[in-house]
């Protein structure tokens, strides 16, 4: 199969390419030179005039497992006016704010995107991830674990033993057919389970002496650097929504200084007191820890105005949610392990607390520096939908249209807001970065997020429009591994993906220990936990080190 | 030479014990260890012998059967698929996509059992855990309307009154069990505290909870049956306990209020959160019915009772619930998939399962199957087939394939009927 996509022009930043006109040449679903392609056979697509793109790669969304498909159960009625309806051999489905598995691999592939991440599955359930990814066609996955609560972690931790927790990593991510290692709320999640929280980066760990989310995430990184692992710590920090929440991510950063380490959905951790109950935005105090540090990437998790279904691995926020939204609470207590918790809520921009949320995700977009350390992201569905990245992409390149919805939000949200001053249009090319370039750098997918000879096939292409919005909704191709996927946003075609997942090398000892520790910490036994790599269709190790 | 095989998962209950330990040789299982009565049944009374599928009694080869069946399928109107819960995800997946394709109602017995479980969820939510978390921290346990002494052998050692866990070292010591029920049943002679429901008070006595969860004072002395002061001393003890967890059965989901019984248990449990750590697990039956509730979830966004009869998935308990689908006659062919309603719906439902042709994959005997028009018997998950299961706190279980007999897996035969009906 050879395919050629002609007089485009090519942003791949990856590459340096910045709109020059060139062509992309496809063998069997990878990137290939010219030379190696017979004209004569391959089938050109005339890309004149169009801009083409590597495919969109997901860094941080909530799609699959356990805690999203409770989501789905919990919201018939976000599903209902949102049907799919079943086109030959594609199946039905629902969107809204939690959408089916088909009917998201779908979505993303009608908005050009081909690579995804699971942001958040406990380790006990991962085994019901990978069966809803198989379900999730035209998309390649990863799974991030997480480990932030985790008991034999912490244990390590309290006997000073930081090696224990490295080889116990290494076999969890192997047995979980996991990508990278998550934290959320260290140490909060856990405490949540006795009814309490951590509210500050040396609060104790109940049950575990000497242990604290300081130290968890230090261990943590350290495991990850130890490991060589191609993702970086994936870090939700402590007191997500808080008033203090812009003062423990300083310095939750500060504790890792030049270390690599990803900092997820930084909007929901960026606020300080204010007044009447509604939280300053600290989006400058924010941006410049980040562009302080080169060796941070982080996500903004912007939230859209609408319907949003929060869901986190982070008990004990979803708990208070509930407490200030009221309505419908969900809970997961993980033995061993995590946590959980959902609750609906819509975002209004006549609310004064959302309304800061939501230009506070622009600020930190436009005030960290470097388009390479900060991706777009929704937290879908905790801030929005993916569906909405055409829309932020629009706010982004389009000053006038951002200043319009800016003059419609919450007066309290307005004052003392940075928005207005920032003059800041992302580029065609920035864009690239902030959706493809940097996430695949930052998760360390060779493979992904550029056109450069060896790329697998994953292309997207678009008729550039004045309305960003518009445009980035309804890619005129999309393909993935060389296969015609989508064409004017409409699905074409229907093709497996794969599953990323690590597996570093570790001491064999620590087996002994861990099945030891099953036996008093699980009601599952060892031989029934690990996720083996045939159970997992389109499983793909990537190497470590 | 006979082998054993250790950590075995049992399909037969929502508990899915996976520390069972089968000795088999020659595709004969021979000893089962560790497993309940009923878990000793699915292993020691599977009949292993290899049998041809049957259309109208006789029997024929698996193309013939699998054409009759397609036939059967492409014909109908109004498809219906039934059952799920004793399957595999594996096969409820094929399931799914099948109903999808057929345009067919698809439903699982979670209609019949903890259907209104589900809907008390997407009313007000669902404060719940892993069993593991009973295991180790509960100290205040309430069974409320359910009778695992009877129903689910091994629940009260391996997970909850007796289970010994990290801070629970003395295990029925350390902890404080309450039984709400109609009757005293066997696992209320275990409790500590029986509270004695009138029949159909259920609801009262949870709003009464409630209220006294608030510090409220009712005007009288006894709700439902049983006494205020009971009641006072119950909640006392959850909110001053360390984690508290409810289990909750059919003796509120199929009586009088039904999913505003159990909407009105998972608000108590939410409203107990504000004093102290409390969850709720639904005591599932079938063995793989969380399963069926899980694959329909993901594929089409609700739990059971789904339409794909518009070409989308639309939700109506009551109206797309399999009994109220047959009873109707509204379905004018069913697939049954691993499950007997012939023997167990209401006798207007079971009828009509007589008068319209239907497909049957089960790896036994059933009235169901004794009836089939398409009889395709299939191999069983957890014996000689292996497969996903999830246990009644969702936690997804491997079963695996002791014995070797060469028969088709739910699975197989579903794909190939998806194959087989018209695109
Ligand atoms: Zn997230």
């Amino acid at each position: 199969m050879m395919l050629g996509i002609v007089g485009g022009r090519v942003y791949d930043p990856c590459n340096g390419r910045d709109g020059e006109v060139a062509d992309v040449w496809v063998k069997d679903g990878r990137v290939v030179e010219a030379a190696a392609i017979d004209r004569e056979r391959a089938e050109i697509v005339d890309a004149a005039g169009l801009v083409v793109m590597p495919g969109g790669v997901e860094i941080h969304s909530h799609l699959v497992g356990a805690k999203v498909n409770s989501g789905r159960k919990l919201r018939p009625e976000d599903h209902r006016g949102n049907e799919r309806v079943r086109a030959g051999a594609f199946r039905s489905g629902v969107g809204g704010t939690v959408p089916t598995t088909y009917v998201s691999g779908y979505l993303y592939s009608e908005m050009g995107y081909t690579t995804i991440m699971e942001a958040a599955t406990a380790p006990l359930v991962a085994r019901h991830t990978h069966e809803e990814l198989e379900d999730m066609p035209n998309l390649d996955k990863g799974v991030f674990i997480t480990m932030g609560n985790n008991h034999f972690i912490m244990q390590a931790v309290s006997e000073g033993r930081p090696e224990m927790a490295r080889d116990y990593v290494a076999w969890l991510l192997k047995a979980t057919k996991g990508y990278a290692i998550k934290l959320v709320n260290p140490g909060g999640v856990e405490n949540w389970k006795w009814g309490k929280n951590v509210s500050e980066l040396d609060d104790p760990v109940i049950g575990y002496e000497g242990v604290t989310p300081r130290k968890i995430v230090e261990t943590l990184a350290w495991v990850n650097e130890e490991l060589g692992l191609p993702h970086v710590p994936h870090i939700h920090g402590i007191n997500l929504g808080r008033s203090t929440s812009a003062r423990t991510t300083v310095e939750t950063m500060k504790t890792l200084a030049g270390r690599r380490a990803h900092y997820c959905h930084l909007q929901f951790l960026s606020y300080g007191e204010g007044p009447r109950h509604v939280n300053k935005g600290e989006a400058a105090a924010v941006a410049a820890a980040v562009n302080a540090d080169p060796a941070m990437t982080v996500d903004v998790g912007q939230i859209v105005f609408g319907q949003a279904t929060t869901m986190t691995s982070d008990g004990p926020l979803q708990y208070s949610l509930h407490q200030t939204a009221g309505g419908r609470w969900m809970n997961d207590d993980v033995e061993s392990e995590s946590g959980g918790g959902i609750v609906p809520i819509t975002y209004k921009r006549t609310n004064p607390v959302n309304a800061t949320m939501w230009r506070t995700g622009l600020e930190i977009f436009l005030l960290v520096e470097d388009p390479w350390r900060v991706f777009l992201t929704t937290d879908h569905p905790n801030g929005g939908r993916f569906t909405s990245y055409p829309q932020v992409i629009r706010l982004l390149m389009d000053r006038a249209y951002r200043e319009e919805t800016f003059a419609g939000i919450h007066a309290r949200a307005r004052k003392g807001a940075l928005l207005p001053e920032l003059e800041r249009e992302y580029s065609l090319y920035d864009i690239a970065v902030i959706t493809r370039a940097g996430p695949a750098r930052a998760l360390g997918l060779e493979r992904k997020g550029h056109l450069g000879v060896g790329a697998d096939a994953d292309i997207a292409i678009y008729a550039e429009q004045d309305d960003k919005e518009a445009m980035f909704a309804k890619p005129r191709y999309v393909f993935k591994d060389g296969v015609l996927v989508a064409r004017d946003g409409v699905l074409v075609a229907e093709v497996p993906g794969r599953t990323f997942y690590v597996a570093p090398p570790y001491d064999p000892a620590i087996e002994d220990e861990i099945r030891a520790y099953f036996e008093r910490a699980y009601t599952v036994a060892y031989e029934n936990y690990a996720v083996l790599a045939g159970d997992v269709a389109g499983a793909e190790p990537v190497a470590c080190g | 030479m006979s082998t054993v095989l250790e950590h075995v998962a049992c399909p037969f209950c929502g508990c899915v014990c996976d520390d069972i330990a089968v000795e088999v040789d020659g595709g004969r299982v021979l000893k089962v260890k560790r497993a309940c009565t009923s878990g000793q049944g699915v292993f020691m009374e599977y009949d292993p012998s290899p049998r041809l599928p049957r259309v109208r009694g006789a029997e024929v080869d698996w193309e013939v059967a699998v054409a009759e069946a397609a036939a059967i399928l492409d014909a109908s109107d109004s498809p219906l698929i039934y059952g799920l819960s004793s399957s595999a995800s594996e096969a409820q997946r094929k399931a799914v996509a099948l109903a999808d394709r057929l345009g067919a109602v698809i439903d699982s017995t979670s209609s019949v059992c903890h259907g209104p479980t589900g809907l008390a969820m997407q009313a007000v939510g669902e404060p719940t855990c892993t069993l593991g978390e009973v295991r180790d921290r509960a100290d205040v346990l309430v069974f409320w309307g359910c009778n695992p002494d009877q129903s689910h052998l091994r629940h009260l050692a391996r997970y909850s009154a007796n289970a010994r866990g990290a801070l629970t070292p003395n295990g029925r010591g350390d902890r404080t069990v309450y039984v709400v029920d109609v009757r005293e049943t066997g696992t209320a002679k275990k409790a500590d505290h029986f509270l004695q429901v009138a029949p159909g008070c259920d609801y009262e006595v949870l709003t009464t909870l409630r209220l006294l969860v608030q510090g409220g004072e009712p005007d009288v002395d006894v709700v439902g049956g049983i006494p205020v002061a009971d009641l006072t001393e119950l909640v006392e003890r959850l909110k001053a306990c360390r984690y508290g967890v409810f289990f909750m059965g059919m003796g509120l989901t199929m009586t009088a209020a039904r999913q505003l019984n159990v909407a009105e248990l998972f608000t108590l449990v939410a409203e107990l959160n504000a004093f102290a750590r409390c969850s709720v697990i639904p005591m599932r039956g079938h063995g793989n019915v969380t399963g069926a509730d899980q694959v329909l979830t993901w594929t089409s966004g609700y739990p059971f009772a789904v339409s794909y009869a518009r070409g989308y998935p639309q939700f109506s308990p009551g109206e797309f619930s399999a009994v109220d689908m047959l009873a109707r006659r509204a379905a004018d062919a069913a697939l049954i998939l691993a499950s007997d309603p012939g023997a167990h719906f209401p006798r207007a439902a079971a009828a009509v399962l007589e008068e319209i042709p239907t497909i049957v994959l089960d790896h036994g005997p059933s009235v169901t199957a004794g009836h089939a028009t398409v009889l395709f018997p299939t191999a069983a998950y957890g014996v000689d087939a292996a497969g996903t299961a999830y246990r009644m706190d969702n936690v997804p279980i491997p079963l695996s394939q002791v014995i070797e007999t060469g028969r088709p897996t739910d699975e197989d035969i579903l794909g190939r009927l998806i194959e087989a009906v018209r695109p």
